[in-house]
C-alpha cells in the first residue's frame, strides 16, 4: 500500500513536485483547519436543554477576511503555476536543438517515429518501431504526437509528461530525462477496448549507447 | 429588527378541491408534490442500478483475474465463462456515471426538489405551469428505458465513456458500439428537453409566485439555489442537446462536425461538451448546498450565517461556471495560452465556495446542535465537501494537473464532492423532507447507522483512491497489473472494493428504513424539526394546493433563537414576532 509519487526522473518534473507539496501544505492546513473545527463545534455546542443559541447574522468583518485570504492565497498559486505551466507547455519556449521523434498513437499501439543517425525527421533514414522508445538522457526531446483513430494520451508518469495525442492534429511535448532507466508509456485517454493494454517500452540510454542502438536499428531497416 | 415588517396583507384564495381519477391523482399526475414523489422514486432506484455497476467494475479491478461471482446469469457479450470482457467494462464505466449524472444525482436534486419545494417554501399552490412539469416527468421515464434497454441490444451499451469524447463516441468501428452509442444519445436528449422544460417552470414560479411579502431576499437559500440552477440548467442543457444532435448526425447520417478526415474538430465536442458539463457540475452541487444550508441553520437553531453572502456566493458561482469549461480540457490539446486564463477563473470560483464553507462553519458556531440525522448528514456534507474542494486545488494548478490528470486522484475528487457532496446533501434531504413528503418519521435509529456505517465506509472507498492517482493509476483502466508503475497497489485496490460492496449495503439499510417508514413510521406533525419555512406551516403531507389561505411572510427564512420570542426557540417566516410573545413589542 504506497501511496506515492513515483520517483522522479524530469528536469520539470522537480518543480511539479514542489508544487504538488506546496498546495499539499497549504489545502492540508485548511483541511485541518475546517474539519477540527466541525469536530470541536459539534462536541461544543451540542444540543442541551434551557440553552438557547446565539442569535446572530453574520459578520462583514469575517467575510471579508474569509473572502480576501483564500483570494489572496489563490492568486500567488495562479502565477506560479502559470510560469511553469507556460514552460512546459507553451510551443514558443520548447528547448531548441533538441533531439526531435514523431509519436503516431492508434487502438492500441505507440508507433515511435525514430529521426536516424542525421537526428533529422522526415529524412531517408527515419525508421519506425513500434511500442518501444529509446532517447538520450541528459538533453532535451522534443514528441511530436499524432492519433490516427481515437483520442490517447501519452503519459509518461516518471517524466512527469502527459499529452493527448488527438486526430487531425501535431501537438509538441518536451522533456528532458535526468538519468537513464526503464520506464513505460501508458495511455491515459479512454481509447476503446483495448484501452487498459495500451502500453509502450520506454528505454532511457547514455547518449552513446542511444546512438549505438539507433545506427544499429538504422541498419537493420 | 427593521427586517420584520409585513409587505402585503394576506389574501384568501380558496383552493376548491375536486375530485380527481387514480390515474390523474397518482399517475399522470399535475400536482407538484405527486410529481416530486414520481421523480424520487424513479432516481432512487437509477442510483441503485448506478451502484450496482460500480460493484461490477470495482470487483474487476480488485481481482481482474478471477471470474465475478454470478457472472453466468449475464450474457456472453458481457461476461465470457465468468469473466468481464472489457468491452462490457468500458460499457459499466460509461453507464455508471451517464445513470449516476443524468438519472440518479440531477433528478433527484432537481426533479424532486425543485419540484417539491418551489410551491411550498414560496407559499403558492403549485407551479407556474402544472402540465409542463407533469411531461417533464413522464419525458424520464422513456429516457430511462433506452438507457436500461441499451444493455441489451448487440454491440452493448454506450462505451465511450460519459463525457463521449469523439471520434471514439462517433465511429462505430472503433467502439465495437452501434446501437448503444445511438441509443444513449437519444436518451439524453429527453433528458436534455425534461430539464429545460422544468427549468422554465421553476424560474418562471420563483419569479411570479411568491407569497405575499416573500421578497428576493426572505426567500430560503434552498429556493435561492433551485432557482440559479434552473438558470444554468436552462442556458446549459440546449447546448449539450444541440452537441449530442450532432454527434448523433455524425453517428448516422455520415457528418464530420467531430471527425477530422471529414474537416470536424474533435476538440469541438470538448469544448461543447464541457460548456454544458461545467454548469452541470455546478447544477449537482448548488442544490445541495441550498439544502445544506437550510438543515445546518435548522439543526444549529441559528440563522444562516451571512445569508446575503451566501445568496451572492451562489450567483457568483453560477456565473463563473460557465466560463471555466477549459480547466478540463487542459492536455486536450487546447492552446497552452488559452489555459492559462481558465486557471485562472478556476482559482477565482473556488472563493465563493471557501465563503460558504466558512458560512457554514460560522452557522453553527455558538449553536445548540440538534444532532438528528439529517444534521449528521449534512455536517458530514460540509466535512466531504471541503476535502473534495481542495483536492480541486490540485488540478487547477496546470503544472500539478499534468501529473493528476486523468488518474484516480481525478475519480477520487469527483465522488468527493459528487457523492461526499450532493449524495450526502441528498439524504440528508430525504430525512429531513420525508415527514413533510409521506405524513411519517423515518426511523431515528436506523437513520443513524445508515449514516455511520455510510459515513465510514464511504472514506474507505474514495479516500484511497488519492493515492492511486498520487502512484498514477490511470481512470477507466480494466486492468491496472500490467504496468510496473501500478505494481504496489493491488492490496489497496482490494481494499477499495471490499469497502464499496459495504458501502453499497448500506444502501439496503437506507431502502429497508425508507419504505418500511412510509407504510409504519411514526406519525408526523405539521413540524417535527421545528424549522421556520412555509412548508412546514402545513399539514404533513400537504393536500392538493397546499394551502386554503395563501400565507403572508414577515422576516427572513432562518430565524431561530431570535431573542424577542420567549416561549420557542423559532419563528415561523409567516409569524409575527408581536404576536408570538407580546413582550416584542415593547423593544
Amino acid at each position: 500500500m504506497d501511496w506515492a509519487l513515483p520517483p522522479n526522473y524530469s528536469t520539470f518534473g522537480v518543480q511539479i513536485d514542489q508544487l504538488f507539496w506546496i498546495i499539499f501544505v497549504i489545502t492540508g492546513i485548511a483541511f485541518v483547519l475546517v474539519e477540527a473545527g466541525l469536530i470541536l463545534f459539534i462536541v461544543k455546542y451540542r444540543s442541551r436543554t434551557g440553552h438557547k443559541a446565539y442569535y446572530t447574522h453574520g459578520s462583514n468583518k469575517l467575510e471579508i477576511i474569509w473572502t480576501v485570504v483564500p483570494a489572496l492565497v489563490f492568486v500567488v498559486l495562479g502565477v506560479y503555476s502559470a510560469g511553469l505551466w507556460a514552460d512546459i507547455k507553451n510551443p514558443s519556449n520548447m528547448p531548441e536543438g533538441a533531439i526531435e521523434f514523431e509519436v503516431r498513437a492508434k487502438q492500441f499501439e505507440w508507433n515511435i517515429v525514430y529521426p536516424g543517425p542525421d537526428e533529422i525527421l522526415g529524412t531517408g533514414d527515419d525508421f519506425e518501431v513500434l511500442n518501444q522508445f529509446h532517447f538520450p538522457a541528459g538533453e532535451p526531446v522534443i514528441v511530436y504526437l499524432e492519433a490516427e483513430d481515437v483520442i490517447h494520451s501519452f503519459f509518461i508518469p516518471e517524466l512527469r509528461v502527459k499529452q493527448d495525442a488527438v486526430p487531425g492534429m501535431r501537438i509538441p511535448v518536451w522533456f528532458d530525462a535526468t538519468q537513464t532507466g526503464e520506464f513505460e508509456i501508458a495511455c491515459a485517454e479512454l481509447c476503446g477496448l483495448g484501452h487498459y493494454r495500451m502500453e509502450a517500452a520506454v528505454t532511457v540510454h547514455e547518449r552513446a549507447d542511444f546512438d549505438a542502438w539507433q545506427a544499429s536499428r538504422a541498419l537493420a531497416q | 429588527m427593521a427586517t420584520i415588517v409585513a409587505e402585503a396583507p394576506g389574501q384568501a384564495t380558496g383552493h376548491a378541491e375536486h375530485e380527481q381519477s387514480f390515474l390523474r391523482k397518482y399517475i399522470f399526475s399535475s400536482d407538484h408534490k405527486i410529481i416530486a414523489i414520481q421523480f424520487l422514486f424513479l432516481t432512487l432506484f437509477f442510483l441503485a442500478v448506478g451502484g450496482l455497476l460500480a460493484m461490477m467494475m470495482r470487483y474487476q479491478i480488485a481481482w481482474p483475474d478471477q471470474p465475478i461471482p454470478g457472472g453466468g446469469i449475464l450474457p456472453e457479450s458481457m461476461v465470457a465463462s465468468g469473466y468481464i470482457l472489457p468491452e462490457f467494462y468500458n460499457a459499466l464505466v460509461t453507464m455508471h456515471g451517464s445513470i449516476m449524472v443524468f438519472l440518479a444525482i440531477m433528478p433527484m436534486l432537481v426533479g424532486v426538489y425543485a419540484n417539491y419545494l418551489i410551491p411550498l417554501q414560496l407559499g403558492t399552490h403549485d407551479m407556474a405551469f402544472p402540465r409542463l412539469n407533469m411531461y417533464s416527468f413522464w419525458l424520464m421515464v422513456p429516457a430511462g428505458i433506452i438507457t436500461l434497454a441499451s444493455f441489451w441490444v448487440i454491440g452493448g451499451a454506450a462505451g465511450a465513456g460519459w463525457t463521449l469524447y469523439a471520434p471514439l463516441s462517433a465511429r462505430p468501428d472503433l467502439t465495437g458500439v452501434e446501437l448503444g452509442q445511438v441509443m444513449w444519445l437519444v436518451a439524453l436528449i429527453f433528458i436534455g428537453l425534461s430539464s429545460i422544460l422544468g427549468s422554465v417552470n421553476y424560474i418562471t414560479t420563483t419569479i411570479n409566485m411568491r407569497a405575499p411579502g416573500m421578497t428576493w431576499f426572505r426567500m430560503p437559500l434552498t429556493i435561492w439555489a433551485l432557482f440559479i440552477t434552473a438558470i444554468l440548467a436552462l442556458l446549459a442543457m440546449p447546448v449539450l442537446s444541440a452537441a449530442g444532435i450532432m454527434l448523433l448526425f455524425d453517428q448516422t447520417l455520415g457528418t464530420s462536425f467531430f471527425l477530422p478526415e471529414g474537416g470536424g474538430q474533435p476538440l469541438l465536442w470538448q469544448h461543447l461538451f464541457w460548456f454544458f458539463g461545467h454548469p452541470e457540475v455546478y447544477i449537482l452541487i448548488l442544490p445541495a448546498m441550498g439544502f445544506v444550508s437550510e438543515i445546518l441553520a435548522t439543526g444549529s437553531r441559528k440563522p444562516v450565517f451571512g445569508y446575503k453572502a451566501m445568496v451572492w456566493a451562489i450567483v457568483a458561482i453560477a456565473f463563473l461556471g460557465f466560463i471555466v469549461w477549459g480547466h478540463h480540457m487542459f492536455m486536450s490539446g487546447m492552446n497552452p495560452t488559452l489555459g492559462l486564463s481558465f486557471t485562472v477563473s478556476t482559482l477565482l470560483i473556488a472563493v465563493p465556495s471557501a465563503i460558504k464553507t466558512f458560512n457554514w462553519m460560522g452557522t453553527m458556531w455558538r449553536g445548540n446542535l440538534k444532532l438528528h440525522t439529517p444534521m449528521l448528514f449534512a455536517i458530514s456534507f460540509v466535512a466531504l465537501f471541503a476535502i473534495g474542494g481542495l483536492s480541486g486545488v490540485f488540478m487547477a494548478a496546470t503544472p500539478v494537473d499534468i501529473y493528476i490528470h486523468d488518474t484516480y486522484f481525478i475519480v477520487a475528487h469527483l465522488h468527493y464532492v459528487l457523492f461526499g457532496g450532493s449524495l450526502f446533501a441528498l439524504f440528508g434531504a430525504i430525512y429531513y423532507w420525508f415527514p413533510k413528503m409521506f405524513g411519517r418519521m423515518m426511523s431515528e435509529k436506523w437513520g443513524k447507522v445508515h449514516f455511520w456505517t455510510t459515513f465510514v465506509l464511504y472514506n474507505l472507498v474514495f479516500f484511497p483512491m488519492h493515492g492511486l492517482g498520487m502512484v498514477g493509476m490511470m481512470r477507466r483502466i480494466y486492468d491496472s497489473t500490467g504496468y510496473a508503475h501500478l505494481e504496489g497497489i493491488q492490496d489497496t485496490n482490494q481494499l477499495i472494493t471490499v469497502a464499496a460492496f459495504g458501502l453499497y449495503l448500506t444502501g439496503f439499510i437506507f431502502a429497508f428504513n425508507f419504505f418500511w417508514s412510509i407504510f409504519k413510521g411514526k406519525k408526523a406533525s405539521r413540524n417535527p424539526w421545528d424549522a421556520t419555512t412555509l412548508e412546514w406551516q402545513t399539514p404533513s403531507p400537504p393536500k392538493h394546493g397546499n394551502w386554503d389561505e395563501v400565507p403572508v411572510v414577515y422576516h427572513g427564512p432562518h430565524e431561530y433563537s431570535h431573542p424577542d420570542v420567549l416561549d420557542k426557540d423559532w419563528l415561523a417566516q409567516n409569524e409575527r414576532p408581536d404576536v408570538v410573545s407580546p413582550a416584542a413589542g415593547s423593544h
